[in-house]
């Protein structure tokens, strides 16, 4: 990843604006992704990259619309293959940084298997899964992410599958880093794309964000404002995990279970309460964290997991490298006429 | 031992040791898939290269790795033709059998011609052998071999007795795998060929594990000697060197050819060659080929499915690399949304389609050239891409730099066409110098001034190639249609309508940049013989022989077919008939019959194998009536 400091004389001074293209944003009036643009616009100019060396892929949804309103190099594929054309892209351009726009359905139905792949591989890759629990841009039908009992127009009666959780695939799938993020939010989701971006190798981010039209208020009932502080955690390098409006609540683990528990309540001290560690190599414990969810348990938000694995990219720049320190640039011509030759006069 | 039949072809001597000079020579070794018979094959071909042979070879081989031991289904083929002139095809018949076991005589004595030379490792003509390739009485005892000539040879027991005696220690595994080299050995004495190729070739090998080296060396002298002391073969053989363009040759696959035209197509361009795949006979040799040359700026990908190799090869496309991506027939329908998204954002782009017998899983290690139409048209809406064919093994090379060309130029997908058996055959190669081949410019595009992502090039219609990383050319490109010239979203109608007509005349425009199609044989005549892709040799074959007969009648040969060659329609126009053979139901003659009205009939032949030159010629002869005068030699 280039690391050239804004303002060192390399890259002007940027700001939100240059990275605003100069494209109508067409998403419905009131939808969560006009909040996660901008405040993917306003971190951009932060992270002291030359515009031109930042990419936006995405795939197909609502979500992956993105790429045409941030004024960078964009690539707006086919539905679910947007991991894809960033892996290829990463590969052969590993100065590139490349940010993968997805959604609920593009990431986790028709793109699962690229998903799970990109984790192990720990491409150094930004992914950014817009997660609104149903396909939107189809109009309205039930995605992977919706909870049992959905009603849509495919689903009457309610749906029937089961959910798929964004952040337990991702780290099941050996993800390096997870991190999770509100629509809405604007003070931890821009310090979460930070996060991604100083993270080497695939970032993985699930954004809660709300369809008005076709699943208003669906994360409501931990999300909304006045409810937030007590049902969220945001969980932070180093610190206890407490929570709450009045900052009462905290997470203890109980034998293998974790817990909530209240300060000051049957002796509970904050020495009780686990301190997040992002780095423990082991993920259990980050998959725990991450499959907390309410009623009995505040949704973590922030970074889960944050662990320095080597890259994909720079494993094969390396491999390429060892073979040709150890036997020198091949010559082609030599190449060619390898094996038996016989020579016709 | 016995031999049932002695002499040779003309009947001269039968004294030992006599050489008999040949002109042509077609052997199949046929054995157990764990038998080594590829092996055995390879090595026969390379020395028979090196001993300046023209060659060509047709490997069979079960798709199973190790179907069960002396099973019908298990039997591995490997035909290999060599001549003192220029061959084009592996021959229709061979003129030597050696099998290597009963299931190995029953699934290719149909293929031997009356009066052809069998050899058999009696030793496994046993009857759980006999069993397993469903023979009820011993052919070997019962009479039925009557009309070959038959040279039974104890192959395992010799085989064992040389390498028990050497002190080696070997297992009886091992010793019994090695006894390919007996049998090669014993083919090397017949044909008069020297040892060194394969010896140097064992050294190489097993340079690692000397005890397996001196084993196949010994045991291939064994062979050898084998052959030279009993009086088991009345005659050996020789056959002289071809005349070949001069020059230095090797032996080349075309799966190797393919791989070393994509690692000089990046050398010409002075860019990363990046080839994604996923594993899938009969392609994956291509991706071991490149994956093993690491020192000369490719990268390879072993993608998670054929949607990931494609989307990965046009990621790599739109960061300015040499991308590629390579399968077999399953694979490239599953690419085919993604190759529509490379046409409509206009990227270079480079599939390999090594195509087998379909549909499904078909037969994977079979040959056919039934994806024609599936390149031409498997994509959903209007999504031309350019189409090009190598004709043989040698010629995947050529025809495969010529795809990057066409492809840089133009921006534009272009779909390679080989087949399984232009793939796995080889042939001798001429190589060419580098130096002297034309560099590949790629014209990527660095100023910002006036940049437009879909401005057109007013002779090529290409767009510019704007890669990240160029300050002040970001854009977006994507799968939703595109207004010409600025390329931001549009739904407008006209637009479309122009979108779509500009990707057509796009691909349609390459014509004025490839070669018209030449004719073998006269500019006019009864009948034009037309073909595309692998059935080059076997067309040019019987055309030629045709020709000896008085016959007036032409081959023409695709290599590029779309575009189609400007002068293509002019050709159809000169001759009373066009006959097109296809290992396909019509997929050519359907596009000739429609684009040129022209009232051209096929032959359409679906085995997995290639055609005979016998079949094309009879079709031939039925077309423009027999040959009267008697057939030359």
């Amino acid at each position: 990843m280039v690391t050239t400091e804004r303002g060192n004389g390399a890259i002007p001074v940027q700001t939100r604006k240059d990275f605003t293209s100069d494209q109508d944003v067409r998403w419905c009036p009131g939808c969560g992704d006009y909040s996660i643009l901008a405040q993917t616009q306003r971190v951009m100019p932060e992270l002291g990259l030359p515009r031109e060396n930042i990419v936006f892929i995405s795939g197909i949804g609502c979500a992956s619309r993105l790429p045409y309103y941030m004024n960078t190099y964009g690539f707006h594929s086919i539905h679910g293959r947007a991991i894809t054309l960033a892996t290829g892209l990463k590969i052969t351009r590993p100065e590139l940084s490349i940010w993968v726009t997805t959604g609920d359905g593009d990431a986790l139905s028709i793109g699962g298997n690229h998903l799970l792949h990109v984790m192990r591989r720990n491409v150094d890759l930004q992914i950014i899964l817009h997660n609104n629990e149903i396909y939107g841009l189809t109009k309205g039908q039930y995605s992977p992410t919706s909870a049992v009992g959905t009603r849509t127009k495919s689903s009457p009666e309610g749906s029937l599958d089961v959910p798929l959780h964004p952040v337990t695939i991702a780290l099941s799938a050996g993800a390096t880093f997870a991190a999770r993020g509100l629509d809405i939010d604007s003070q931890n989701l821009p310090r979460v794309l930070q996060a991604a971006h100083a993270h080497r190798g695939t970032s993985f981010v699930e954004v809660y964000q709300n369809c008005n039209i076709f699943n208003d208020g669906v994360f409501d009932n931990f999300a909304a404002k006045d409810v937030r502080a007590d049902r969220t955690i945001l969980l932070e390098a180093g610190k206890p995990m407490i929570f709450g409006k009045e900052r009462d609540k905290g997470i203890r683990l109980n034998g293998m279970q974790l817990e909530v528990v209240e300060l000051g309540r049957s002796g509970v001290t904050e020495g009780d309460l686990l301190v997040h560690d992002p780095t423990i190599e082991d993920p259990i414990l980050h998959i725990m964290l991450g499959r907390m969810g309410y009623p009995d348990f505040p949704v973590a938000l922030g970074v889960i997991r944050d662990v320095i694995h080597p890259t994909y990219d720079q494993l094969m720049i390396d491999q390429a490298d060892q073979i040709i320190r150890k036997m020198g640039e091949g010559s082609l011509q030599e190449l060619l006429r390898e094996g038996d030759t016989w020579t016709v006069e | 031992m016995t031999t049932t039949a002695k002499g040779s072809t003309n009947g001269k001597g039968s004294q030992q040791g006599h050489i008999q000079e040949l002109e042509r020579v077609t052997i199949r070794f046929a054995g157990d898939s764990g038998d080594g018979m590829q092996l055995a094959g390879t090595q026969f071909t390379n020395t028979s290269a090196v001993f300046g042979n023209d060659i060509s070879t047709l490997p069979d081989f079960p798709a199973e790795i190790r179907a069960p031991q002396g099973s019908l289904p298990g039997v591995s083929g490997f035909q290999i033709s060599f001549s003192s002139h220029q061959i084009y095809t592996p021959g229709d018949q061979p003129d030597v059998l050696v099998a290597m076991n009963p299931a190995a005589l029953q699934t290719n004595l149909s293929d031997l011609p009356a009066g052809g030379v069998l050899i058999v490792n009696e030793d496994e003509f046993t009857e759980v052998n006999l069993r397993k390739a469903a023979y009820t009485s011993n052919p070997l005892e019962d009479g039925s071999l009557k009309s070959y000539r038959v040279f039974r040879a104890p192959i395992s027991k010799l085989n064992s007795r040389a390498l028990e005696d050497a002190g080696l220690g070997l297992t009886a595994v091992q010793i019994d795998r090695s006894k390919n080299m007996f049998a090669l050995g014993l083919m090397y004495w017949m044909y008069s060929r020297p040892l060194e190729t394969t010896t140097h070739w064992i050294d190489e090998k097993f340079g690692k594990n000397p005890t397996i080296a001196e084993a196949n060396r010994r045991t291939l002298r064994a062979g050898y000697h084998y052959g030279e002391t009993t009086e088991m073969f009345a005659t050996h053989y020789h056959v002289p060197s071809a005349k070949l363009k001069p020059g230095v040759y090797r032996n080349i696959t075309g799966n190797e050819a393919t791989a070393l035209g994509l690692l000089t197509a990046a050398k010409l361009a002075g860019k990363t060659l990046f080839y994604a795949s996923y594993p899938i006979t009969p392609a994956s040799d291509v991706l071991h080929e490149l994956a093993a040359h690491k020192r000369f700026g490719v990268r390879t990908f072993q993608a998670e499915d054929e949607i990931a190799a494609v989307g990965a090869a046009i990621g790599a496309a739109f960061g300015g690399s040499l991308a590629v991506t390579g399968t077999s027939g399953p694979g490239l329908a599953l690419k085919s949304e993604a190759i529509a998204l490379a046409v409509t954002v206009e990227l270079p782009l480079v599939v390999i389609n090594v195509q087998r017998a379909g549909p499904s899983t078909g037969m994977p290690t079979k040959t056919e050239q039934a994806d024609l139409l599936q390149a031409f048209f498997g994509r959903n809406g209007e999504a031309p891409v350019a189409i090009v064919a190598p004709a043989t093994a040698s010629d995947c090379f050529n025809m495969i730099v010529e795809a990057w060309r066409i492809a840089v130029k133009y921006r534009v997908p272009v779909i390679f066409m080989s087949d399984g058996y232009l793939g796995i055959g080889s042939e001798p190669w001429l190589i060419p110098n580098v130096d002297e081949m034309k560099s590949l410019d790629l014209n990527l595009t660095t100023n910002p001034e006036g940049f437009q992502p879909y401005a057109r090039d007013p002779q090529t219609l290409a767009r510019p190639w704007a890669v990240p990383g160029t300050p002040g050319l970001e854009h977006r490109v994507g799968g939703i249609e595109k207004a010409n010239i600025t390329g931001n979203v549009s739904y407008d109608p006209e637009n479309h309508n122009t979108m779509v007509h500009l990707r057509a005349e796009k691909v349609a425009r390459i014509a004025q940049d490839i070669p018209d199609i030449e004719l073998d044989g006269d500019a006019t005549g009864d009948l034009l013989v037309l073909g595309w892709g692998s059935t080059y040799g076997v067309i040019t074959t019987a055309v030629r022989r045709a020709r000896e007969e008085g016959k007036k009648v032409s081959a023409a040969h695709l290599r590029y077919l779309n575009p189609f060659p400007r002068n293509l329609g002019d050709i159809l126009g000169r001759f009373d008939k066009v006959l097109i053979p296809e290992n396909n139901m019509g997929q050519l003659l359907l596009l000739i019959r429609g684009m040129f009205l022209v009232d051209a009939v096929g032959l359409n032949r679906i085995t997995g194998r290639p055609f005979t030159v016998s079949e094309i010629e009879n079709k031939i002869y039925e077309l423009v009536g027999k040959p009267t005068a008697a057939r030359k030699a």
